[in-house]
């Protein structure tokens, strides 16, 4: 496994735990005009797409086709 | 002025789902996969706009409305993870697959990659049981929802029937190029006018900061995940986005894509599109808790409507109205299709070899898979009329269904040693201990294991992983020279050997 991908693991790792924001759980403050618990998950929404930016720029896979061959059955 | 709207925008819609058929080649493949010609920001949007049904727009509300602020971690902010990861280990090697080997259907993926009728005939059952509920849910829903922004004007019968009909005329013609076309379109406008809507109600009461303030003082256990959701349910309710990996309407447009370079788009955008359709609809129900109080059971779901007839009644109902109908068609068509193409390449199976029937099916796909959007859609309709309100509980129920179904596609591309024993005692296992679970819990809303917040379909994919593992190592090893044909000559994705493309 090489380091680009370990980090990507790493981030889907780390994403998967800030998905569970126990420390949030009982806060209505307001943060940007939202409830902190929608503001933290908003943040959350892009911090996934700027992972799968990441992912797809730079450890994009290079063997996505091969032979061809017929269906048999 | 709301039907005038609703009639604009479906002739808009069929339009555009016309102008499909124009391209049409006249092949299965071009009728079933576009020949695999779909570009990024069609395939984002056909995916997102299949994946995302009126339960974005009205569900979310109904549920924000009863549980507050929390439903977007809930149900959303787990799907912008899961989904892209979803589309990105899956979705490109499926499209590998499919194109190299020639497969139109999911079933023909499974049977062929374990190369046994049996699981095909077996999962092409239990696909089409779990899309059934799926597609009622739309239809009656969208029927019921026009019903009511239409101030009861139009029936609740002839708001379906006239969304199967429209849906019915450009699917037949275009196939899944007009279905993706006009999912495009449609996907588009309900993310517009769900923000729109929403920045028109909150103007109305006073800005952002006046309607939060307002919430904060009269209802802040809306404002907090609190006793509402349980850690253990956020932690398990993550499991059912997997089911994107195994809905035949997704598999079917990760198929249609020209490249594996056209899902870079796609993996990158759609979390965002999660927030754009999302964020509206949860702070609108959270919104409507404070001017509609009391409502409960299905009427929460009607909180948007109300809040639009409060606050922004006539041409804005009906651009609500065309949002929610763009919302239900851009799900329905994709559905119906792959049904119809799942139950055409099946039927000339199923037919005894060398008969003349089998082959006037083979020699005539396309027309037999028109054949079989208009069965499937008048079927559907038909059963929406007969069907009662419960049946949008069975929503969560289908969704549990297909992604206890996932380990099979992930074992399908990732695991050698699994066998067509394993993937069968997976699809068995799914289905007896999801009949057994549906049984016992359907008619309890919000039901979890024991009362302890875990989601039905945590147990539901450890149990059908159990099987497919233990089916698998206590079978022969597959034959390697088929196995080796969905795995990549140089590794995995996470293999030394690859470099940026």
């Amino acid at each position: 496994m090489t380091r680009k991908s370990a980090l990507f693991l790493s981030g889907i790792l780390i994403l998967f735990l800030l998905h569970h924001d126990l420390w949030l759980w009982w806060s209505p403050r307001l943060v940007l005009g939202l409830p902190v618990g929608l503001t933290y998950h908003i943040a959350y929404c892009f911090a996934a797409a700027g992972l799968m930016a990441w992912m797809v720029f730079n450890k994009w896979p290079n063997d996505l086709t091969g032979p061809s061959d017929p269906v048999d059955d | 002025m709301t039907l005038l709207i609703i009639a604009g925008y479906l002739l808009i819609v069929l339009a555009i789902g016309l102008t499909g058929h124009r391209l049409f080649r006249g092949t299965s493949e071009d009728y079933f996969v576009a020949s695999r010609t779909i570009g990024p920001f069609v395939l984002l949007m056909s995916l997102f706009g299949t994946h995302m049904t009126a339960f974005s727009l009205l569900g979310a509300s109904g549920e924000a409305y009863r549980r507050g602020i929390g439903v977007f971690a809930l149900m959303a902010s787990s799907s912008a993870l899961v989904a892209p990861l979803v589309f990105l280990f899956i979705g490109t090697r499926v499209w590998s697959v499919g194109k190299r080997l020639g497969h139109l259907t999911q079933i023909e993926f499974f049977r062929h990659r374990w190369n046994s009728k049996l699981l095909g005939n077996l999962l092409a059952v239990v696909l089409v049981g779990l899309l059934v509920p799926y597609l009622l849910i739309g239809v009656k829903g969208g029927g019921i929802t026009l019903h009511q922004i239409t101030g009861e004007s139009v029936p609740e019968w002839a708001g379906s029937l006239v969304m199967c009909l429209v849906v019915m005329i450009y699917v037949i013609f275009g196939g899944v190029r007009s279905t993706a076309w006009a999912n495009t379109f449609q996907t588009m406008v309900f993310m517009i006018l769900g923000g729109l809507a929403c920045a028109m109600i909150v103007r109305q009461i006073g800005g952002l900061s006046v309607a939060m303030s307002r919430v904060l003082a009269e209802r802040p256990d809306l404002l907090i995940r609190g006793e509402s959701i349980r850690p253990l349910e956020l932690l398990t309710y993550a499991l059912i986005p997997l089911s994107v990996g195994m809905f035949p309407h997704v598999f079917m447009h990760w198929l249609t894509a020209r490249s594996a370079g056209t899902f870079r788009f796609p993996i990158v955008a759609y979390p965002v599109c999660v927030a754009i359709v999302w964020v509206p609809s949860v702070l609108l129900g959270v919104l409507g808790a404070l001017e509609f109080p009391g409502l409960v059971g299905g009427a929460t779901n009607s909180v948007l409507v109300r809040l639009i007839h409060s606050h922004a009644p006539g041409f804005m109902a009906g651009l609500l109205a065309a949002g929610v109908l763009a919302a239900v068609m851009s799900s329905l068509d994709s559905q119906t299709l792959s049904i119809s193409t799942l139950l055409t390449r099946e039927l000339q199976r199923w037919l005894p070899k060398g008969s003349s029937l089998r082959q006037a099916v083979q020699s005539n796909n396309v027309l037999v898979g028109r054949a079989f959007v208009a069965v499937v859609l008048t079927g559907t309709f038909l059963l929406s009329i007969g069907a009662n309100r419960s049946l949008f509980r069975l929503g969560i129920w289908s969704f549990s269904g297909f992604a206890a179904l996932f380990p099979l596609i992930v074992a399908a591309l990732y695991w050698r040693r699994s066998t067509s024993q394993g993937a069968v005692a997976c699809v068995l296992t799914t289905a007896i201990l999801w009949s057994y679970l549906f049984m016992k819990a359907w008619k309890t809303p919000g039901y979890t294991i024991g009362d302890t917040g875990i989601m039905p379909v945590a147990i539901l994919v450890v149990a059908s992983s159990v099987a497919l593992i233990v089916g698998s190592l206590l079978s022969r090893p597959p034959d390697e020279e088929r196995t080796l044909q969905y795995f990549p000559r140089s590794g995995n994705l996470f293999s030394s050997d690859e470099s940026s493309a």
